[in-house]
């Protein structure tokens, strides 16, 4: 069902953890539909990525896809960690089943709402930064009536 | 590996299989012609049909086989109904039936019919109060399942079956999961028709049967032919018929001896559990319940992701999270226990069967032990909890 990918990232999750100090901490998702991710970034003072650490409460491709996030926007600067879509995950882990599909949009949403936070705190606009949904399926419903 | 998923599918016993063996390649004719080339067949199935009444104490012509439990609920529950229409379109079901149960209903409800779902208590058992209560004139039929298939537990059958004979209304009980594993006895519970399913006491896949209390007019589900009293069409499954009359048999002469020993089994297994995985529930009655069965909730973590671990620990198991219902609610049975969703989606089911060892069972326990660890290390549900009781003890 899930790919080798999907399987490496979910048995070795990569950047599992809290930060004490974290310069940007979200967490999206509710217990009621059975995934929770939180996301934690440490940025330095040029907008880069230092550190990602996660901890997810959900299936396999939760972890999966928690795990990829974050090795995908280590290293990359603020703007650039936009981009990291929850297509981009998909496709790094070489897909996800159809019924998985929103846990990659969750994936999205938790970096997002760290930066968000990275962002409040240090009262900085992040250009094509949208306030985080803490509800996914809001966000699937609105993405489907588009 | 280790198998401990016998509610889902158990092994077809040796002596089951070599009972169908015959009944393939050698004695291949249909049941049904009139030749004697036939009449292995024809004697098999007849055979079949009187092991399979005998461990519920009907008669063989009460018997009809079908294609499985699913075939059989939607025959009883479509069927009576529709008999008894005339009287009346209102059905009593409870809220923790199977989907072929379940699913039955609500096509019912989009075809005049109205079902009222009756509440269980914290541990499953049906609400007898309730039942009584939404007994009403119009009322032909109460289906309610003999024991659930997540949690294990057994419904009061007695007692339900008084009140439909009281009340003049067919009983109807899903005994998928009960059939085979505990004492069920048509006549002193007042069960009309009742379902069953040979692959889960160690008989093949894609047989079952319909017990129907003789006199009780209902039509078919499968028109065509004349087989099984002109009541279920389709040529006989042969194999499938004598092997599930075999596992009933073979469930007849060891069904004390099997009921001791998977509950001795059991009953460890759940102690060991609950003893040694902090923050771990059992849900299900403790004592009503199959001696299968053991069903756990353990907060702070998914379903899915514990049962890719067991898996690679070689070890087969259910869950009743999301991610295993193909939908985005945790198990319908473990909401209707009272359960929050969170807690519902760390569920794990455990079924064993008489071929189950405690060497198992320790293997799987001590399995279960680090893989509940592991993934609450990674909870951000967990690591709130633990901020939580560290902020209460500074206080």
């Amino acid at each position: 069902m899930y790919s080798e990918k999907v399987m490496d990232h979910f048995n070795n999750p990569r950047n599992v953890g809290e930060m004490e100090q974290p310069s940007g901490v979200g967490t999206v998702g509710n217990a009621k539909c059975g995934d929770i991710m939180r996301m934690y970034l440490d940025i330095d003072e040029n907008g880069v990525i230092r550190e990602a650490k996660f901890k997810t409460f959900g299936c396999g491709a939760a972890v999966a896809t928690s795990s990829m996030a974050t090795e995908l926007v280590k290293g990359k600067t603020v703007q650039e960690a936009l981009e990291v879509t929850n297509k981009a995950v998909m496709e790094a882990l070489d897909g996800l089943p159809p019924a998985k599909v929103h846990c990659s949009l969750l994936a999205e949403e938790a970096i997002h709402a760290a930066l968000w936070d990275y962002a409040e705190k240090n009262h900085l606009t992040i250009e094509g930064l949208k306030k985080p949904v803490e509800d996914i399926e809001e966000k699937i419903e609105e993405d489907a009536e588009q | 590996m280790i198998y401990l998923d016998n509610a889902a599918t158990t092994r077809v016993s040796a002596e089951v299989y070599e009972a169908m063996k015959p009944y393939f390649c050698e004695q291949y004719a249909n049941p049904s012609a009139i030749y004697s080339f036939a009449g292995s067949a024809a004697k098999a199935v007849d055979e079949a049909r009187r092991q399979s009444a005998a461990l519920i104490g009907a008669q063989p012509n009460e018997i009809y086989f079908t294609a499985g439990g699913s075939e059989s609920d939607n025959w009883a529950v479509r069927a009576a109904t529709e008999a008894s229409a005339g009287k009346g379109k209102h059905i009593i079901t409870s809220k923790i039936e199977h989907h072929a149960i379940l699913h039955t209903c609500q096509y019912l409800e989009k075809h005049g019919y109205e079902v009222t779902y009756i509440n269980v208590d914290e541990n499953g058992t049906i609400k007898l109060d309730e039942l009584e209560a939404a007994i009403r004139p119009d009322t032909t039929l109460i289906t309610i399942m003999a024991a659930n298939n997540e949690i294990g537990t057994i419904q009061p059958l007695k007692e339900i079956g008084a009140l439909a004979k009281k009340n003049g209304i067919l009983f109807h009980t899903d005994a998928v999961q009960a059939y085979g594993h505990i004492p069920l006895d048509v006549d002193a519970l007042n069960i009309d028709l009742l379902s069953a399913s040979g692959h889960k006491f160690h008989g093949p896949k894609g047989i079952g049967f319909l017990y129907i209390r003789k006199g009780v007019r209902m039509g078919s589900l499968i028109h065509g032919g004349a087989q099984e009293r002109a009541r279920r069409a389709g040529t006989h499954n042969t194999p499938g018929i004598v092997g599930l009359g075999a596992a009933a048999a073979l469930a007849a002469a060891q069904m004390e001896k099997s009921i001791d020993k998977e509950t001795t089994l059991r009953d460890y297994l759940i102690k060991r559990v609950l003893e040694e995985i902090p923050y771990s529930r059992i849900n299900g009655h403790l004592v009503n319940r199959l001696p299968n069965n053991a069903n756990f909730c353990f907060r702070f973590i998914e379903g899915e992701s514990l049962l890719i671990l067991l898996d690679q620990k070689g070890i087969c198991a259910s869950s009743g999270s999301a991610c295993t219902s193909g939908s985005l609610d945790p198990s319908h049975v473990l909401l209707a226990i009272g359960l929050p969703h969170e807690t519902a989606h760390g569920s794990l089911r455990l079924t064993l069967s008489d071929e189950t060892t405690k060497e198992e069972i320790d293997v799987t326990v001590e399995a279960l032990k680090n893989i509940v660890a592991r993934l609450r290390s990674m909870s951000p549900l967990y690591e709130d909890f633990v901020k939580a009781q560290r902020q209460d003890r500074e206080k």
